[in-house]
């Protein structure tokens, strides 16, 4: 017996884990093996490879010599590099389509973290048969894909007059976002406990103050990611731009993408450092917000 | 009003109401789920986008059924969505797994895994093209060094839809890497000390604990896959426009060449709406399945 609790110790001590078990607290998985995972490891590695590989020629590429690529190849570190793609992508009007498309995520954001964090309210607090109804809509909307209704879509954004304009991109695009944030966020309202809406109430707070002085703070993390998500199908969207827009004017980045493309066939520098203009933007959001994002799509998996 | 009265009502105040929940719905309902049932109607008619659609009855039906590209778009959508989840899933597990430990070294490799969800569609399409390019990118010299000769993975000889599969794979494993990495740090680590006490082995732990405590996750996770393959789109138009021939024409492809390049909005409903069936199924097999809609949290008894 006391073996094995020395051993316990002992792996305790060399997985480090944050949380032990100690009078009850949960204890959580830490890792299956007890010596190193050395297969683990080195499938980690392999995947590292094949997902870091492209990430580097991307990058590589956009400090290249458009006619340097071709001789130099693809995974050379450049011999003559130059910043050169960047200006070249700027004066192509990329910095336009970031600014349609930073309009485009703000206003998604904002719709779908005010009308997702009522309703999971509603959803976790009402109890009644109204609310249980709504929530079972948004479930079943997780896996209505936007290609299936596009047409339908299209007709509605058209007969509303608002075809070829950001609104006509930002409204589907929030609506198709809100399944999702509901779940991520009625997990977290889930686990606001009974007694500090009793202390509420007791105080006397109606809904309205409840939900601004108690679900809201405590929800901070679920409305990150639910913000964060939001801001990912947004700034990454295709099909609605696609389909709702076609002035130049109205174009967003990834449209913007879509047309380089064809007029860059020769120039893949130009068009990979075009690529990463368009995932900057995200990529600060994502090391600003990146434990919120993690761990709220973690959060969905569920057990 | 309606919230206040309740309150009265009940001895704890403050309940919303369900008028709570009526922005979100009714915004959701006339974007997503009203369009479920329009697509419906639509594709009961002949519609070239401009003026009203025009009743057709079952033309557009008739039509699909007898549609040669229609069965090879079903076939290929089929194919792609059983390849991608044999692909996929085996990968996202072991990695999930894996990652759910808690050393320094998988911190930092899970960051890097996390990447190319930040990427759009759009942009591993274009990344990946470029890559696989036969006159820039690697095959230009891997062919020839490989004594293959010139290599085009894009271009016929039935690799491209391969190819397509495996750029699915490089961006939706780090989604469900993540997923299955939020499984298993649920899993309490008391059943792995019982297991190891039991004298059981990583593999034994792992096939006997992590597995079946995974089961929800899995599902969850397949589901999504599922959803994802049936309706991968964005990768297929800018990688390889549905070519080389109908190699990749995939159903949702097929619904958008015949809806906003043919204008046949009609006919290309008719398309949509048997991906809306499919879906419906999908989302109430989910349902059922994963305990969502139990309403109860995933922290209870923790």
């Amino acid at each position: 017996m006391s073996v094995v609790e020395e051993r316990t110790a002992v792996e305790g001590r060399r997985t480090a884990a944050p949380r032990r078990a100690r009078g009850g607290a949960p204890v959580r998985y830490r890792g299956v093996g007890e010596r190193p995972n050395v297969l683990g490891g080195l499938g980690a590695l392999v995947w590292l490879v094949v997902v870091a590989l492209p990430l580097y020629a991307l990058l590589v590429a956009t400090i290249q010599r458009g006619e340097n690529y071709v001789p130099e190849g693809p995974l050379a570190l450049p011999s003559d590099p130059t910043l050169g793609n960047y200006a070249t992508a700027i004066d192509k009007g990329l910095l336009g389509f970031v600014g349609n498309t930073a309009l485009v995520t703000l206003a998604v954001v904002a719709l779908v973290v005010v009308l997702s964090a009522t309703t999971s309210y509603a959803v976790v607090r009402s109890r009644t048969r109204v609310t249980d109804a709504a929530f079972r809509v948004f479930l079943l909307g997780l896996a209505i894909p936007a290609q299936a209704v596009i047409i339908p879509v299209y007709l509605i954004i058209v007969r509303l007059g608002l075809y070829d304009t950001l609104t006509a991109i930002v409204l589907p695009t929030a609506a198709f976002a809100l399944p999702v944030c509901v779940l991520i966020l009625v997990g977290s309202m889930r686990d606001i406990s009974e007694e500090l809406y009793e202390a509420m109430a007791l105080d006397g707070a109606g809904p309205v103050r409840t939900f601004l002085q108690l679900v809201v703070p405590m929800s901070r993390s679920g409305l990150g990611t639910v913000a964060v998500y939001s801001a990912l199908q947004a700034w990454n969207g295709f099909l609605f731009p696609l389909i709702l827009t076609q002035s130049a004017d109205r174009r967003v980045i990834t449209m913007g993408l879509y047309e380089f493309q064809g007029e860059y066939r020769v120039d893949v520098p130009g068009l990979l450092t075009a690529v990463v203009v368009s995932t900057v933007p995200l990529f600060v959001v994502y090391l600003v917000a990146r434990r919120s994002l993690a761990d709220g799509l973690m959060g969905v998996g569920g057990r | 009003m309606s919230a206040r009265t309740q309150g009265r009502a009940a001895p704890r105040t403050g309940r919303p109401g369900p008028l709570w929940a009526l922005p979100g719905v009714v915004f959701f309902a006339l974007f997503a789920a009203l369009p479920m049932l329009l697509v419906a109607y639509l594709s009961f008619t002949h519609w070239g986008g401009l003026g009203t659609p025009a009743f057709a009855g079952l033309d557009n039906w008739t039509r699909l059924a007898g549609d040669p590209l229609m069965h090879r778009a079903v076939g290929l959508s089929l194919l792609l969505t059983v390849a991608s989840w044999a692909l996929q899933t085996p990968i996202s597990l072991l990695l999930g797994v894996w990652a759910a430990g808690r050393q320094r070294g998988r911190a930092i490799l899970s960051a890097v895994f996390f990447l190319p969800l930040l990427l759009s569609s759009a942009a591993v399409a274009i990344i990946w093209r470029a890559l696989l390019d036969p006159n820039f990118g690697p095959p230009a010299w891997l062919g020839p060094a490989l004594g293959l000769g010139t290599l085009d993975p894009l271009g016929g000889g039935g690799s491209a839809f391969w190819v397509i599969v495996f750029v699915a794979a490089w961006q939706f494993i780090p989604l469900h890497m993540l997923l299955y990495q939020g499984g298993a740090r649920q899993i309490p680590a008391t059943l792995y000390q019982a297991a190891r006490m039991d004298g059981a082995g990583r593999l034994g732990m792992f096939w006997h604990i992590t597995l079946p405590q995974l089961r929800n996750t899995m599902t969850t996770s397949s589901v999504l896959m599922v959803v994802g393959s049936l309706t991968y789109f964005d990768t297929v138009l800018i990688m390889t426009d549905g070519g080389p021939g109908t190699d990749t024409t995939i159903v949702p492809y097929l619904m958008f060449r015949a809806g906003f390049r043919s204008w046949e909005l009609g006919y290309a409903s008719a398309i949509a709406f048997t991906l809306v069936i499919v879906a419906t199924l999908i989302a109430l097999v989910m349902v059922r399945l994963t305990g969502f809609g139990s309403m109860r949290s995933t922290r209870e008894g923790m």
